[in-house]
């Protein structure tokens, strides 16, 4: 469970949380949805001590992010983060194998060498395990970053925006697999999405930021509707139900 | 990750390259006085692969924590500002007064100095603006400049009997270096190699970028300040010992990372290590022993690492 | 402040420096005493020489820097550390070693020549780059000089014409007298004729397309300019010494304050130019009177600080 709370965040004289609490259970996906500049990256960049906290708390289970030592921390949390700044040289084994550094510490033994084949097999990976990074799409590249964290074998992984720059086959194959990470390898995950028809597709939970607060939270069913389209992003869409998820008419 | 797949033949290709440049070095128009050739020139062997090693170290330390390949140490104006460090040492204590802190104390103040200024500098420089590059960059280029023409105004202010103190020419000379220091230079230098080494693996997860390397569990600033003293400590041993040396870590690298690309610090190390000292040695054989030119071999090496510096540029720029 | 009012003060301004100019030197010199024979012969032998080729120097290449940035579109090129005067510094050594016998005139025209055979090259470099990164642009800019430099620097060792090398890349006026700087005449009307064709230089600052369709003659132009600043340095380079940054700094303070339209705003560059070199000198003669340090120096520190101001005094504005 990570549980937040009295979180505020200010940049200048921005506020961009403002009191935010918010409890994010086990075992589930979880997606932070809102308007740009709702506060969901801040929000994600805290949780995951990429930003330094302000004011308030967050625990993960029992640790307090930002007095557990960031290796502690490293074996219980996972960031596949919004951009990956910059492309190193390596195959995609040579990242993933990255992911068991919290672990092994860059001494790499049989049981680390198992985990790394485990997530290629997991997200698929295996053709193009030899092949450097430079040379893959933007959708495998995301699964080679999406590997990385489940080598590092977290129960939790949180994800910015996964979907940027993928088209619609990348993005229903990585949202399929983070599903089958969390039914059946017992991840939490949570992820900020953009888009809000893939939320209420995939995930279990829908949490909406509005102006650095929580405007709302629960099933995808209970939170998307016109109402809450016009309050959110100020558009005005149709919502049709389908198999007992709505989606937005775009 | 993990030493396993470390390209062995080619760094021990790299190796033989180098014993072979060294035999040549030491044996090339020796005509025999051997007792006086192991002293003379094994003196000499011993500070140019000092220096040849504390360049490509700290070229490489530096390309990691600023995450590019195509800033250097000398690029950003470290050498620049310990030459000014010394030379302001002699304006402001004079000559007599400086040979009174005796040569060791004096490296070692200096060498303090040099470590403050560059957390102050390029720490901050680092620190609040990394992601922009170029303009990191032109600033390097730039506060060289600065520190070149500091340097050049305190000369001047200096009485030139004082100035024999300094003894730092503009161009690093591989045949005149200061002897003084060239034993507790390599003992420093021995240090911060031993030192790096046990940090290697940490470095292979910060060259993968902030962000993956938090999540990795990475004290990604803790690296970096480790890194950014290493770095200061070595431009200091290296620019006492032979003066700046310009472009040389840069072609090292460069050429490092095209023979034996790998993510792993470990061989980086070792290979630019090897390639370094293969370049100077070889280079020294080359153009005093066999060529007899005149020109300094750092002269060169500007120049050819000039244009790999501005081909490197160019390739990036076409992306 | 409109700016036919801005331009008067300027030069106003400047014309006090020069009047302070005159009066400022080893040998004391006051006003009342100008009509004394010898203190005349003093003023029009060496301070009037001195202080207008400072006033020459500083103005043209305020006007080549600005030149050149239309040309290449980019606010951080300057043809004193670009290549130009580098090439330049070529120029004169093959002049020097091939055709040692050869009049200052055809000496000159070797350099000039040299200095835009580099110019082109760079023009050729730049047009191939994206505009849309102008720090890299510059730092291209920079390489390009340095690496000829450094061929420059290797000729020189060779032929043991090294200290010509100090000479040229210190630029100095204390060596200026009466008919030993009368070429730089050259520069001042090739910097007033570049002047007539401002508006032209104006438009190819918008970029070939838009150069095209207003009807202008595009190569024309930027050959006339590359061959204004290929003259303008090698003249200075050859009668003071390479003197950077005006060329830099003036330009991008002028455009923050005035904007671009060349042809109102190339006179108070001018003034601007004439002003810093001119201030720059007068310090260099009091600072350690009655010992003198070179402009070059001087310049060095103050640019250096000034553009570090530009480069990060941009960011505040564009938040």
């Amino acid at each position: 469970m990570i549980s937040v709370r009295n979180l505020t965040h200010q940049l200048g004289q921005q506020t961009i949380l403002d009191d935010l609490s918010l409890t994010i259970p086990k075992g589930k996906v979880t997606a932070l949805v809102g308007a740009n500049g709702a506060g969901k990256s801040t929000l994600l960049s805290l949780i995951t001590r990429l930003m330094k906290l302000q004011d308030g708390q967050i625990l993960i289970d029992n640790m307090n992010v930002g007095e557990t030592p960031n290796d502690a921390l490293a074996r219980k949390l996972s960031i596949l983060p919004q951009s990956i700044q910059l492309e190193p040289r390596l195959t995609v084994r040579e990242l993933v194998s990255f992911g068991r550094y919290p672990h092994a510490k860059g001494r790499m033994q049989k049981q680390d060498w198992n985990k790394v084949d485990e997530a290629l097999t997991v997200l698929d990976l295996n053709e193009l395990a030899d092949r450097q990074l430079d040379t893959l799409s933007g959708g495998q590249r995301q699964r080679a970053y999406v590997a990385m964290t489940y080598a590092q074998d977290t129960e939790y992984m949180l994800l910015d925006e996964p979907l940027n720059n993928m088209d619609i086959a990348a993005s229903r194959s990585l949202m399929r697999v983070l599903r089958e990470l969390c039914e059946h390898h017992g991840r939490t995950i949570v992820i900020v999405l953009h888009d809000i028809n893939y939320a209420s597709g995939y995930a279990d939970n829908v949490v909406a930021l509005a102006d650095g607060k929580i405007d709302q939270e629960g099933t995808p069913l209970d939170v998307v509707d016109s109402a809450f389209l016009h309050r959110i992003y100020g558009t005005d869409a149709k919502v049709h139900i389908l198999d007992d998820r709505p989606f937005v008419q775009v | 990750m993990g030493e396993n797949d470390m390209p062995v033949k080619r760094l021990s290709f790299l190796a033989l390259l180098l014993a072979l440049s060294m035999v040549l070095y030491m044996t090339i128009g020796s005509r025999g006085n051997w007792d006086f050739v192991l002293a003379f020139r094994g003196t000499k062997l011993l500070a140019i692969i000092a220096v040849s090693v504390a360049v490509s170290t700290s070229t490489l330390l530096f390309q990691t924590i600023a995450q590019n390949r195509i800033l250097t140490p000398s690029i950003m104006g470290f050498d620049a500002l310990y030459v000014l460090i010394i030379t302001m040492m002699v304006y402001f204590f004079s000559g007599q007064g400086m040979l009174s802190f005796g040569s060791y104390g004096l490296f070692a103040f200096n060498t303090l100095i040099m470590l403050l200024a560059s957390f102050l500098l390029f720490g901050t420089l680092i620190f609040e603006h990394g992601r922009d590059l170029t303009r990191m960059i032109l600033t390097g280029v730039i506060l060289g400049t600065l520190f070149r023409s500091l340097t050049s105004f305190a000369t001047r202010m200096i009485d030139p009997n004082e100035y024999a103190h300094i003894q730092i020419a503009s161009y690093a000379s591989f045949n005149s270096f200061n002897t003084e220091l060239l034993y507790i230079g390599v003992a420093v230098i021995i240090a911060c190699l031993i030192f790096v080494w046990t940090i290697r693996h940490r470095l292979d997860v910060i060259s993968l970028g902030y962000d993956v390397a938090v999540n990795l569990g990475e004290n990604v600033r803790t690296v970096q300040l480790l890194a950014l003293a290493v770095i200061a400590i070595l431009v200091s041993v290296s620019t006492a010992l032979v003066g700046p040396v310009a472009f040389l870590g840069l072609l090292v690298v460069s050429i490092a990372h095209l023979l034996t690309p790998s993510p792993n610090h470990s061989t980086l190390l070792l290979s630019s290590a090897l390639i370094s000292c293969i370049i100077l040695v070889g280079g020294q054989t080359i153009m005093e022993r066999m060529l007899s030119l005149s020109t300094p071999l750092a002269v060169v090496i500007d120049f050819v690492g000039g244009l790999v510096f501005l081909l490197l540029l160019l390739q990036r720029l076409k992306k | 402040m409109n700016r036919v009012a801005t331009t008067l003060m300027a030069l106003l301004v400047l014309l006090v420096i020069a009047t302070l100019s005159l009066f400022v030197g080893v040998i004391d010199l006051q006003p009342k005493n100008l009509f004394n024979p010898e203190e005349l012969e003093l003023l029009l032998v060496s301070r009037l020489p001195r202080t207008l080729a400072v006033l020459i120097t500083g103005s043209a290449l305020a006007v080549c820097g600005t030149i050149i940035q239309l040309l290449v579109r980019n606010r951080f090129v300057e043809p004193m550390t670009a290549g130009t005067g580098q090439g330049a510094m070529l120029g004169i050594l093959i002049a020097i070693l091939y055709f040692p016998s050869a009049s200052l005139i055809v000496q000159i025209c070797i350099a000039a020549t040299m200095a835009l055979i580099s110019s082109i090259g760079l023009m050729l470099i730049v047009i191939k780059l994206p505009a849309t990164k102008p720090l890299y642009i510059a730092l291209v800019g920079l390489i390009y000089g340095g690496i000829i430099g450094a061929g420059v620097t290797f000729v020189a060792y060779q032929a043991d014409l090294l200290q010509y090398i100090e000479i040229w890349t210190t630029g100095e006026f204390s060596g200026v007298l009466q008919g030993r700087y009368e070429t730089l005449w050259i520069a001042a009307i090739v910097a007033l004729l570049a002047y007539l064709i401002a508006d032209q230089f104006a438009i190819v600052g918008m970029g070939r397309t838009t150069a095209i369709s207003l009807g202008l003659n595009y190569n024309q132009v930027v050959v006339l300019g590359l061959i204004t600043i290929s003259i303008v340095t090698a003249l200075t380079v050859v009668t003071v010494g390479m003197i950077p940054f005006v060329g830099l700094v003036i330009p991008n303070i002028v455009s923050r304050l005035y904007g671009d339209n060349a042809r109102l705003t190339l006179p108070i560059t001018a003034f601007f130019g004439a002003s810093l070199v001119l201030i720059c000198d007068i310090i260099g003669r009091v600072v350690r009177y009655p010992f003198e340090i070179p402009v070059g120096t001087i310049m060095g520190i103050i640019d250096a600080l000034i553009f570090l101001w530009i480069l990060y005094g941009r960011e505040r504005h564009a938040r």
